[in-house]
């Protein structure tokens, strides 16, 4: 069964084919950080205007790349929150469209449910459930329990800012360019961890939320009083504060309730350092660990028509008059409010 | 509550309650117009606006999505974050002015990018996070 995956919830453009929730014939992400570069940061309008003006030949390029017609396709799916109303509107609307004209199914689907069940989609390891699941992005850091696909609990998340976000604004605190965590990331190599220690907010307070506004604050507190700090010092001390916490509290999860397979996705999750602490927390513990592959970690529609496959197998194709919802959360029971 | 003597506060429990009075007091369409730097207690202050609005939900950074929306308090709260934009007309472009006339009442971070598009009746809030600790909260 090949679904046609479609992805405007933020800054990116992005359809592919997935045939049977594992094998990714196509997955077409029209980047546009390199377009927004020049401005210091992501800018939306830009990234709105630019979702109208690319989703046709984006669709038309998965589709060309999976070497399937839209008589081969199955069903059409699309994000359908949470993110940007304005964004998540035209992809929405053009999945919809292209499954009506063509008389298939269409799915709406959780972009945060994808990011969770996405490191499954590429390893064919089902058997692997159930897992504890990091989903750590610009947007999110949440902590799931997952016992089967479209299955899940939230443990935790964060309760102010996102780890991917607190990336970027450092990197904007020490004038580094954008996106934040590779700039961040490259100049902790030539950095000391532990030169500064920065606080590892909630870590060891027994819950299982996120926090990384303070630890922001820290690190502007501390370059106001260390104007001649060593950036790279700063960068690594600040990266290791925040791998600290995340692998911290996804071992205690797995731990406390006796899980053994470990999953991480979201584009913070490509960090290098996170994924060598990870992993060697992970094989200290003798917990099997999936990593989403980096094409699934950022914002990408591969793993929006991978859980569409599921999804489309156990609760059928949603309705057309489905709607948007941008602030819609992960959803406690999986396959959230889809006949709300 | 509001008053133009600047208050300082001395904790992130003490800028939530400064935000939680604010928000027993938000009327339907009201515009909270913040301004202050990265790290300057923004985010916490909203927290407590939508404590005061009686909202249970956790109020997160909207950075990156935008618009935050919460529901279930005496009023819907938009929670809206500019950070990434540079222009007015980039704001006009994401639908700013569906939440400048909500239904609800609506908070804005990063309010000096839309300067020009703010209603003259927005409660501009100027946060400003000093050492120790020490925020300074103006309102006009």
């Amino acid at each position: 069964m090949k679904i046609l995956g479609v992805e405007t919830s933020c800054d990116e453009t992005a359809a592919a084919v997935v045939s049977n929730g594992t094998e990714i014939l196509s997955n077409v992400v029209s980047s546009q950080v390199a377009l927004h570069r020049p401005y210091g940061g992501v800018v939306p309008e830009l990234a709105s205007r630019n979702h109208l003006r690319l989703i046709d030949s984006v669709v038309e390029q998965a589709l060309f790349d999976a070497r399937a017609s839209i008589d081969e396709i199955d069903g059409v799916a699309a994000t359908y929150g949470p993110g940007l109303a304005s964004s998540l509107l035209i992809g929405l609307n053009v999945a919809k469209g292209i499954a009506f004209a063509a008389g298939k199914p269409f799915v709406a689907i959780n972009h945060v449910e994808a990011h969770l069940y996405s490191p499954l989609f590429a390893n064919a390891a089902r058997g692997a459930l159930p897992m504890i699941s990091l989903i750590v992005s610009g947007g999110h850091t949440i902590l799931a329990h997952a016992t089967a696909i479209g299955t899940h609990e939230i443990l935790g998340q964060t309760v102010d800012d996102a780890a991917g976000e607190a990336f970027d604004k450092v990197a904007k605190l020490l004038d580094l360019g954008y996106p934040g965590g590779p700039e961040i990331q490259n100049r902790a190599e030539n950095g000391n961890p532990r030169a500064i220690d920065f606080p590892r907010s909630m870590l060891h307070d027994g819950s299982y939320d996120f926090s990384f506004s303070g630890l922001k604050t820290s690190v502007l507190y501390f370059l106001r009083k260390n104007p001649r700090s060593r950036t790279g010092d700063v960068c690594a001390s600040f990266q290791e504060a925040v791998v600290d916490v995340l692998v911290g509290k996804t071992v205690r999860a797995a731990a406390d309730l006796r899980v053994k397979t470990v999953s991480a996705s979201g584009g913070v999750s490509i960090n290098r350092r996170f994924r060598e602490k990870l992993g060697a927390e992970c094989a200290q513990r003798g917990l099997q660990l999936l990593l989403a592959p980096a094409a699934l970690c950022a914002d990408n529609a591969a793993m929006i028509a991978g859980l569409a496959y599921y999804q489309l197998s156990r609760s059928g194709p949603s309705d057309f008059s489905m709607e948007i919802a941008p602030s819609m959360g992960l959803g406690a029971g999986g396959f959230s409010c889809q006949h709300s | 509550m509001i008053t133009s003597q600047p208050v300082d506060t001395h904790s992130f429990e003490e800028t939530l309650r400064f935000g939680e009075r604010l928000g027993r007091e938000l009327q339907r369409g009201d515009v909270v117009a913040l301004f202050g730097d990265l790290g300057a207690g923004k985010t916490a202050l909203v927290k407590g606006i939508a404590r005061g609005l009686g909202i249970t939900q956790e109020v997160t950074s909207p950075t990156f999505t935008l618009v935050h929306e919460y529901t279930g308090g005496r009023l819907p709260l938009f929670h809206v974050d500019l950070y990434r934009l540079d222009s007015p007309e980039q704001a006009l472009a994401i639908g700013i002015e569906e939440y400048l006339n909500g239904p609800g009442a609506t908070a804005i971070e990063w309010s000096e990018k839309i300067e020009s598009l703010l209603p003259a009746t927005a409660i501009r809030i100027r946060i400003t996070a000093s050492d120790n600790n020490v925020r300074r909260i103006e309102v006009a």
